[in-house]
């Protein structure tokens, strides 16, 4: 069987919306990644110790294993407990989660990088260490942050082809279910491909306005 | 509280790190309006007392009192909490090295505080900043980032922020240390209209002559005890202990 | 938590980790291969090289592994690729992950003084002696941390080839929540297995890393 690439026309529609999808999911996940991170990262630098080690644990098992093992444990875990959710809503939570506990490394390490006289200066306005953290020292430290996670939010667009597996039709999953009916797999994977490589070079041009954006307030 | 307390009122302040005493048994008053500075090498312990005053070295012995209210004062930790950010907000501080907020403007960084702990609206809290930045000189650079500006316009712009909180008394730790010597003047040219306004003013300082110049007393510290005050034209020409007179031989050679 | 059950499927989990470490081994020894090939042709003296050289890193990296991986096993056959779903899966692998490694070298090396190379110039060294005697050993000491978080990303990755359902870790994990509706159990037994792995190769790293530091 060779190739025949003048079949993708007829199904560029599916495919296109695949790609709605896998974008809108992307970004709900990126969404819930960066300001999970924070949470996450706050938690484990000031949380109360029998909270702290419990959580470090869990984000240590999470950064351990590999996502799609994650997705199935989220998916099937879910309706364990009794909560059916539609599989891209588990796909969004399960990819926003994996990416906010390594989002929260970064922040992690980026608000004990931030100055100590910039928590000391606050404090002598008068602000509470809470207050300082919310206004001084986690802004600064999320900017420090930015291009890192730039790059985990480009890492989290080709992750989102896993959530294809537990069923979310997504850019992958439509390019599958157009190969199930016309048994072209090569012309169809390779078109998602370059669906992906597309909105891969969009999201690097969003980070590089975003960067020069912040570079004057750091 | 109805004990009559000076202005500033610091009682026998102690502090160790560990076996290391940096602050061996120091009392001081500053009366309201008055200017006084402390001078002594490094690790004399003067840095340690200007930031015990606010609280951010805290004394483990000792005690000081702002107008009539004791700063340290025992409380159980959420009480100390809320009662040391209430005192911090009469007590402005400058740092050696600015310690501006980058992700800031020069307006931002003056409107925060007032505008999170006073309350006060977004209008009134630029007028504030434009009020406060002229007074030292920054106003046409009101909507600049730090990092768009000189090391003196800096420490400006956080004179101006600490004054955005109406302190009482404002603590100067080293402010013109980490500047270049060209850019001194300007900084300390605020502080004289600090002066100038009467503000109660703290101030840590390697210079001499601005010490000599502004300060109605002068403290010299050395290994965490002072060992003279008096006004800055006794200590800087008649001093009488020894230790004085080696710190300001080789401090005013050291500075030709 | 159903410790009798987990006690009973541990033994198919474990013969499914070994799966999952020779497909690690294989992967990271053809990613490292094709990491050292890409990074030479970056910094090749030759304009089309380079552009190939980019051009592998921009694809690859540009695009899902997952993708990669259904586009040699499934898409192939139609231009005369036959391989089983393992051999799919570290070839597809290696190759994405040797992308990643590409960047890795070549950062390594250009992190090097130029003067060290302009000085082997001039001594008289050729162009290849002075990256193969002076440049290397000393980009050697910068790359083996950064190869080891790549490595670390390829055994996760690993997992993707359960997708052409080949029998490694989470394959099996998969197999066993659908059968026994124990999601959490069967996570836990996979992962603690994962972790184990890259615990074990990250102080294989750790002691290379030492070794390369001290020379």
């Amino acid at each position: 069987m060779g190739l025949d690439f003048s079949i993708i026309p007829k199904y560029m529609d599916v495919i296109l919306l695949g790609c709605a999808w896998t974008i809108g999911i992307t970004v709900a996940a990126a969404i819930l990644s960066f300001f999970g991170g924070i949470i996450f990262a706050v938690i484990a630098l000031y949380a109360p110790w029998i909270i702290r080690q419990p959580f470090r644990l869990i984000a240590w098992l999470f950064m351990g294993t590999p996502l799609l093992l994650q997705l199935f444990l989220i998916y099937f875990g879910l309706v364990q407990i009794g909560i059916d959710l539609p599989a891209f809503v588990a796909g969004i939570i399960g990819l926003g989660l994996h990416f906010a506990v390594y989002n929260s490394e970064l922040i992690q390490t980026a608000i004990l990088a931030v100055d100590k006289g910039q928590m000391e200066a606050a404090r002598t306005l008068g602000l509470s260490r809470g207050e300082a953290l919310r206004k001084v020292v986690i802004p600064q430290a999320v900017r420090d942050v930015v291009p890192p996670i730039g790059n985990n939010m480009i890492a989290l667009l080709k992750d989102s082809a896993l959530v294809s597996v537990i069923g979310v039709s997504e850019l992958t999953l439509s390019a599958q279910r157009v190969i199930g009916k016309t048994y072209r797999p090569f012309e169809f994977y390779i078109l998602a491909a370059a669906c992906y490589y597309v909105i891969n070079l969009g999201m690097e041009w969003v980070q590089r306005k975003i960067e020069r954006r912040i570079s004057i307030s750091r | 509280m109805t004990e009559k307390t000076n202005f500033v009122e610091i009682r026998h302040a102690q502090k160790s790190f560990g076996t290391l005493e940096v602050l061996k048994d120091i009392s001081l008053t500053v009366e309201r309006g008055q200017i006084v500075g402390i001078i002594g090498s490094s690790g004399s312990g003067k840095s340690t007392l200007l930031r015990a005053i606010n609280d951010l070295d805290p004394l483990t012995g000792g005690e000081i009192w702002l107008d009539g209210v004791q700063v340290n004062k025992q409380l159980p930790h959420r009480q100390y909490e809320k009662h040391i950010n209430e005192m911090r907000q009469h007590v402005g501080m400058v740092f050696q090295h600015f310690n501006l907020f980058p992700h800031m403007t020069a307006r931002e960084n003056v409107t925060m505080a007032p505008m999170l702990l006073k309350k006060i609206s977004k209008e009134e809290a630029n007028k504030l900043a434009e009020e406060q930045l002229e007074n030292v000189g920054m106003l046409e650079r009101i909507d600049y980032y730090p990092s768009q500006l000189s090391g003196g316009q800096k420490q400006r712009v956080a004179i101006a922020r600490a004054l955005a909180m109406k302190p009482k008394l404002m603590l100067f730790d080293e402010a013109t240390s980490a500047l270049d010597p060209e850019l001194v003047e300007e900084v300390n040219q605020v502080m004289k209209n600090l002066a100038e306004q009467h503000m109660t003013m703290i101030i840590v300082t390697h210079e001499m002559d601005f010490a000599a110049s502004v300060c109605d007393r002068v403290l010299f510290m050395d290994k965490g005890v002072v060992v003279e005050e008096g006004p800055p034209e006794v200590i800087f020409k008649t001093p009488t202990k020894d230790r004085t007179r080696e710190f300001l031989r080789k401090h005013i050679e050291g500075a030709k | 938590m159903d410790f009798e059950l987990m006690l009973k499927v541990y033994p198919f989990f474990l013969e499914a980790a070994w799966i999952t470490v020779l497909l690690s081994i294989l992967t990271a020894i053809l990613g490292l291969t094709c990491g050292a090939l890409g990074a030479a042709a970056r910094l090749s003296r030759f304009a089309g090289l380079r552009f190939v050289g980019a051009a592998y890193v921009s694809v690859f990296r540009g695009t899902p592994a997952l993708i990669q991986l259904f586009i040699l096993y499934f898409g192939g056959p139609q231009i005369g690729i036959q391989l089983d779903a393992f051999e799919a899966g570290v070839i597809g692998l290696g190759i994405n992950a040797g992308a990643y490694m590409t960047e890795t070298i070549r950062g390594a090396i250009i992190a090097i003084d130029k003067g060290q190379r302009e000085a082997a110039r001039t001594l008289g060294l050729s162009q290849w002696q002075a990256m193969y005697r002076i440049i290397l050993p000393q980009s050697a000491r910068l790359m083996v941390r950064p190869l080891g978080v790549n490595i670390n990303a390829l055994i996760k990755a690993t997992a993707l080839v359960a997708a052409i359902s080949v029998v490694e870790l989470t394959y099996t994990a998969q197999r066993y929540i659908g059968s026994t509706y124990k999601p959490f159990e069967m996570f836990l037994l996979a992962g603690v297995l994962y972790m184990i792995i890259i615990y074990v190769v990250g102080r294989g790293i750790a002691w290379l890393d030492r070794k390369v530091q001290i020379t």
